[in-house]
């Protein structure tokens, strides 16, 4: 029973797709398989995560091929956290999803593309082969041009034009990087890749090929000089949409980095310098970029590239408490952003606009929203005791010392420059006397759904908003995960082990 | 054999990205297919051009006699090529949408979303 655990998040997922696309015209069904859908793949994922916790990292070989010949899956604890994490936000958008995006876009398949994009990520964070995690990329992408563009607004389509052709390139240079690293060692698997790329006299050209990479991870994660894609599109789609983009697709692409540059490309100096780089001028530019927008989701869109700088950060400063503070700032990032797209939908849907000079007094009219939202705010900020606070200090002590001083005051500037957006749009978006607005004629006003919808719409922030808490007060608890995660990664030898080691087990 | 599939690679890629900074959006799909057929090409010569030896073991023998074709990358390039194949038929659809919608194909006139809203 639990010898394929590994490969039941994906079953899982295969399986409701099918069964959604079979009630293809039934979107009440939809709905509430995919909610039960949701809470059995929680169920999956908490069992896979408190296996891998006490038996250590478990491996599938596909058809029983033995590494390195086949496709491996690997869960260890990086990979059972993800997919626990991507369960919960999974859960929360398909419940968020059924109470605020309208039938006319629903019926032509969402749930199922919505599956799709669930199994796609899962697959990319259990697969321990490098063209495997290619193939469930473009699962990701497809699906995700799928979601985008459902519905064909004029600003989704030219939303949908710039994701798809950047998206697309970086999976271009992806394959490449692969080619290139399969004509070099002539292995796919990534445990053995770790064993060959290390024998390789010709670091110039390793040293390259891990740039090709960089480049595709890093367009997919959004990191300066590539994420321009990604403000111009994420707020064009239904704000359930954003929420599951910005909490897990940009983080597919520094699970891929963190992954592939502790796994593979064991660090050189050229190799950090960059990194270290690329992730300065991400906290800057993406904290900059925030700070003069009027749209809310565009804002919260530059908030996601600025703080994927404080995981590259942490992959470049490669010691472990700087490792450790990347995966916790990793989870609690991608709690918060899921939540903080829902809440723009939230916003939208009692205003009826997204941008910040024309709301205010939400402050006064729903006090109990507020306080809500005001929790989830301040998480992000990173106040102490909440969960934004603990993976700071952890990256601030690393790049502390490391006498890095530049990532110091990154790190510092982007904190900052949260903070100060944060305070801009609760003084405008709640605290601002109120602006009349014209009432929109056939617009779902939030007033005028139904208990049962107001709920679905709620629930999930309200759900998100504890886990967010439970990560700030649990601190303890998230930091020893993060540091076992560090650990795994940077003593790779275990996970080399459990991969191949296997073939005796099979004789 | 090399030598010269080398060059086609390049001159592929080269192409592809000339392509894509074009502002049209039908040049920048065809420049998304030429890349992506660069990629391929570029898998199966890194993969080692072997000729007339398929990787077969004769039923008398356990193991390869002689030098044997890889056949990893051509399931790799298979694979692509079927993923490439959906990514460009949806990609061609869009910009057919696009282009209804937006009623332009110039690329730098699709700026509604940089706009204030």
């Amino acid at each position: 029973m639990t010898q394929q655990l590994v490969i039941y998040p994906l079953l899982l997922q295969l399986f409701l797709s099918i069964i959604l696309m079979f009630s293809w015209k039934k979107i009440s069904w939809q709905r509430v398989i995919s909610i039960v859908g949701g809470f059995v793949n929680i169920a999956v994922s908490i069992w896979l995560f408190s296996y891998i916790w006490e038996n250590g990292t478990q491996t599938v070989q596909a058809g029983n091929w033995p590494a390195p010949f086949g496709i491996t899956f690997v869960a260890d604890t990086f990979s059972a956290t993800l997919v626990l994490l991507t369960a919960i936000s999974g859960l929360v958008v398909s419940s968020f999803s059924s109470a605020s995006i309208v039938v006319a876009r629903l019926k032509f398949g969402y749930f199922p593309i919505f599956h799709f994009l669930l199994l796609g990520l899962n697959g990319a964070f259990l697969t321990g082969d490098i063209f495997n995690l290619y193939v469930w990329f473009e699962i990701i992408l497809i699906s995700s041009f799928v979601l985008i563009t459902l519905g064909g607004e004029k600003a989704q389509l030219e939303g949908a034009v710039k994701y798809f052709t950047l998206n697309i390139l970086g999976s271009t240079i992806f394959l490449t990087a692969i080619a290139v690293l399969y004509g070099l060692t002539g292995s796919l698997n990534m445990a053995d890749l770790s064993l060959k790329v290390a024998l390789i006299e010709n670091r110039g050209l390793v040293d390259i090929t891990a740039v090709l990479f960089l480049i595709g991870f890093g367009i997919k994660a959004a990191v300066f000089p590539l994420y321009f894609w990604l403000p111009d599109s994420y707020h064009t789609p239904p704000s359930a949409v954003s929420a599951i983009f910005g909490g897990l697709l940009t983080k597919v692409g520094v699970y891929a980095m963190l992954r592939v540059f502790t796994l593979i490309f064991v660090a050189d100096e050229f190799l950090i310098n960059t990194i270290l780089i690329i992730a300065f001028l991400t906290l800057i530019t993406g904290g900059l970029g925030a700070l003069v927008q009027n749209n809310l989701r565009k804002v919260f869109s530059y908030l996601i590239i600025c703080h994927i700088g404080y995981m590259i950060a942490g992959l470049g400063l490669y010691t472990e408490v700087a490792i450790a503070g990347a995966i916790f700032y990793l989870i609690h990032d991608i709690v918060i952003k899921t939540n903080l797209f829902m809440i723009s939908g939230l916003i939208y849907r009692i205003k009826g606009t997204n941008s910040i000079r024309s709301m205010g007094g939400l402050y006064a009219d729903s006090p109990k929203i507020s306080f809500l939202i005001a929790i989830a705010l301040f998480s992000l900020v990173g106040i102490p005791p909440l969960s934004g606070f603990w993976p700071k200090i952890s990256l601030l002590s690393a790049s502390f010392s490391a006498e890095n001083w530049w990532i110091v005051g990154g790190i510092l500037f982007a904190s900052f420059i949260t903070l100060i957006i944060i305070a801009k749009i609760w003084a405008n978006v709640f605290w601002k006397d109120k602006v009349e607005l014209p009432k929109r004629l056939n617009f779902r006003y939030f007033h005028k759904l139904t208990t049962v919808k107001k709920s679905q719409m709620i629930g999930p922030i309200v759900f998100l908003t504890l886990v967010s808490l439970y990560i700030g007060f649990g601190a303890e608890q998230i930091q020893q995960v993060s540091s076992r995660v560090a650990d795994e990664l940077l003593n790779n030898q275990q996970y080399i082990d459990a991969v191949l080691n296997n073939n005796q087990n099979l004789n | 054999m090399e030598v010269v599939l080398a060059i086609i690679i390049g001159v592929l890629y080269a192409a592809g990205i000339y392509m894509i900074l074009r502002r049209s959006l039908v040049k920048l799909i065809l420049g998304i297919i030429i890349l992506g057929n660069g990629a391929n090409l570029l898998i199966f010569l890194l993969g080692r051009i072997t000729k007339g030896s398929p990787p077969i073991i004769p039923g008398d023998s356990n193991v390869f006699l002689s030098a044997y074709a890889d056949p990893v990358p051509q399931a790799l390039i298979l694979t692509a090529i079927v993923i490439s194949f959906g990514l460009q038929s949806f990609a061609i659809i869009l910009i057919k949408r696009a282009y209804q919608v937006v009623k332009t194909d110039d690329l730098d006139e699709m700026n509604e979303i940089d706009q204030d809203s």
